[in-house]
């Protein structure tokens, strides 16, 4: 089923269309699950008669009608399986309805298809799939494919998440007033995962992955274009866009990473630096500031300095400081305490990390190993560096980190040596 | 996060499997495939494969031109690969529980094999420490 180079303009219509396709399609037969692989085949189908064909003069009601269509021969096929059962009536009934174009229900239909794909009862991998294939419009085979898992295995993954959402009985429309603030809070953090995901895995050439973090941003883009005023929002597309800007400078030549100070900051995407800052100058002076725009501010300090040295860090200092009053997510603490490094010196960020080493989350990780190496690196203590950068080297979860890790304590090592 | 899932066995083991019972090796390949196929259904497998009998593994290494040096003699103490199972699970505990049911899938007589699996991660392609 996989789609070979498709034209990238048709692709991007269909990845357009996807939710606004399968919206009309779920309201008119009230079955997510099923409507969300009707869709996915008219798609399909789409892609592989459209580059051949020309694109429909109206593109959307052609691949509402595909999907219409592919709902009916489902029903069909149910209503056979069960012919005796009597409920089969009243959906035959509803078969007999022409196809209409869209029904418009006044809601906005981006949104509930995101509350639903970002459902609290789904686990976080689950919510990313669904996502991608009912809002982005992706193939099975291409979250697959980013995912480096089987096409099989992540179908089984979607039908198993659009089946705890029909246990679930959420009905399909936007969540209460009061549901709604926490649930939009829960589909930005599935962007924000999705991102996450594109972001900091190094793209070999040859894992073909999708590209995720440009998804993740088409998708924020998407929400803030409908939640304008909710400075979260605007506080995580900023976010994006500001770490994205780096993403040709973080990888060498053979995918291995370099870290920010080290970068080439030439590379970085001024334009998309400038977007970002712009969206953060409009949110926050609306006073109410969050946890991904002060992760944004932090992002902008980095990226608005020429040179390394130039860096700011008494203002990310600060800005870590506020940061942690919000969220006790240790990767938070981490990065505080190399700000505090870059404030006070290496010792005082030492002393920090010390306290961590109780803190259940980061004892058997790599990254407070990390840290800690790099910070003992900076004292000038590079034996003891050493140590933990080959410490941090055997937890580390990937393999352009623990080369990275390995290198560091391999350069260190040398220079030792050399020295003496 | 992917782990392997590697079943190893002695030489002692593989020659006590080769003289199983019909009813032992039916119950065994059942469990093999109900299993693989609840992984899938879960939405976790990656892949599985099997492995070939250790009489039939080599030893190669390069000689002084390149060409493969094949050796076939081994120690009768080593563990050989039997088999492995690469999962995509939420974190390490899901992959340990998922080790422990292969782990009591059933050996001689129908009793729990009790095979020892060792779980180690599979290195991922992310890469960042936040530095």
């Amino acid at each position: 089923m996989m789609v070979d180079r498709l034209d990238a303009p048709i692709e991007h219509l269909l990845r357009e269309l996807a939710p606004q396709v399968l919206s009309p399609v779920v309201r008119r037969f009230r079955d997510f699950g099923a409507a969300e692989d009707a869709v996915q085949e008219a798609l399909i189908a789409a892609a592989a008669q459209w580059p051949r064909d020309g694109v429909p003069a109206n593109p959307r009601g052609w691949l509402i009608q595909v999907a219409s269509r592919r709902m009916a021969d489902h029903i069909r096929s149910e209503i056979a399986r069960r012919r005796r059962e009597e409920a089969a009536a009243e959906e035959a009934e509803r078969l007999a309805l022409p196809v209409e174009e869209a029904t418009e229900s006044g809601e906005d239909d981006m949104l509930v298809l995101l509350f639903m794909c970002c459902h609290p009862a789904l686990t976080p991998a689950s919510a990313i799939a669904l996502t991608l294939r009912a809002v982005g419009g992706l193939t099975t085979a291409e979250i697959a494919n980013a995912f480096l898992v089987p096409e099989a295995t992540m179908a089984q993954r979607i039908s198993r998440a659009k089946q705890s959402i029909k246990e679930s009985g959420v009905p399909f429309h936007l969540p209460t007033a009061e549901d709604r603030a926490q649930r939009l809070r829960a589909v930005l953090h599935v962007l924000y995962l999705i991102f996450n995901e594109g972001y900091v895995s190094s793209a070999g050439p040859q894992l073909r992955r999708a590209d995720l973090s440009d998804e993740a941003i088409r998708l924020a883009r998407i929400v803030y274009s409908r939640q304008p005023e909710d400075t979260e929002v605007a506080g995580l597309l900023a976010l994006m866009l500001l770490t994205d800007a780096r993403r040709a400078a973080r990888t060498g030549p053979n995918g291995e990473l370099i870290p920010l100070a080290q970068q080439n900051r030439a590379l970085w995407d001024r334009q998309q630096i400038a977007e970002g800052i712009a969206l953060l100058s409009t949110a926050l002076p609306k006073g109410s500031v969050g946890p991904y725009q002060l992760q944004a501010a932090i992002a902008a300090v980095h990226d608005e300095a020429a040179r390394n040295e130039d860096t700011d860090w008494p203002q990310i200092l600060a800005l870590y400081e506020l940061l942690q009053r919000m969220s006790d997510n240790p990767m938070i603490v981490l990065n505080h305490a190399i700000a505090v490094a870059m404030v006070h010196g290496p010792e005082k960020g030492l002393e920090l990390l010390r306290a961590l080493d109780s803190d259940p989350r980061l004892a058997k990780g790599h990254r407070l190993e990390a840290v800690r190496a790099h910070l003992l690196e900076r004292a000038g203590d590079h034996e003891a560096a050493i140590l933990h950068y080959r410490n941090a080297a055997i937890h580390a979860t990937s393999l352009p980190e623990r080369n990275y890790l390995m290198l560091q304590a391999a350069k260190l090592s040398e220079m030792r040596s050399t020295d003496s | 996060m992917k782990f392997i899932l590697m079943m190893n066995a002695r030489k002692a083991d593989w020659d006590e499997y080769a003289k199983w019972s019909k009813e032992d090796l039916q119950r065994n390949v059942a469990f093999m495939r109900a299993f693989s196929k609840e992984l899938k259904d879960s939405g976790v497998f990656v892949a599985t494969e099997a492995l070939g009998w250790p009489s039939e593994a080599k030893i190669v290494r390069a000689g002084s031109n390149g060409e493969p040096i094949t050796d076939g003699v081994f120690p009768e103490s080593k563990e050989f690969l039997a088999g492995y199972w690469i999962v995509d699970a939420e974190s390490p505990e899901e992959a340990y529980k998922i080790a422990a049911r292969v782990s009591a899938g059933p050996g001689r007589g129908g009793e729990s094999g009790n095979m020892p699996i060792e779980v180690r991660p599979v290195l991922g392609s992310h890469a960042d420490l936040g530095l």
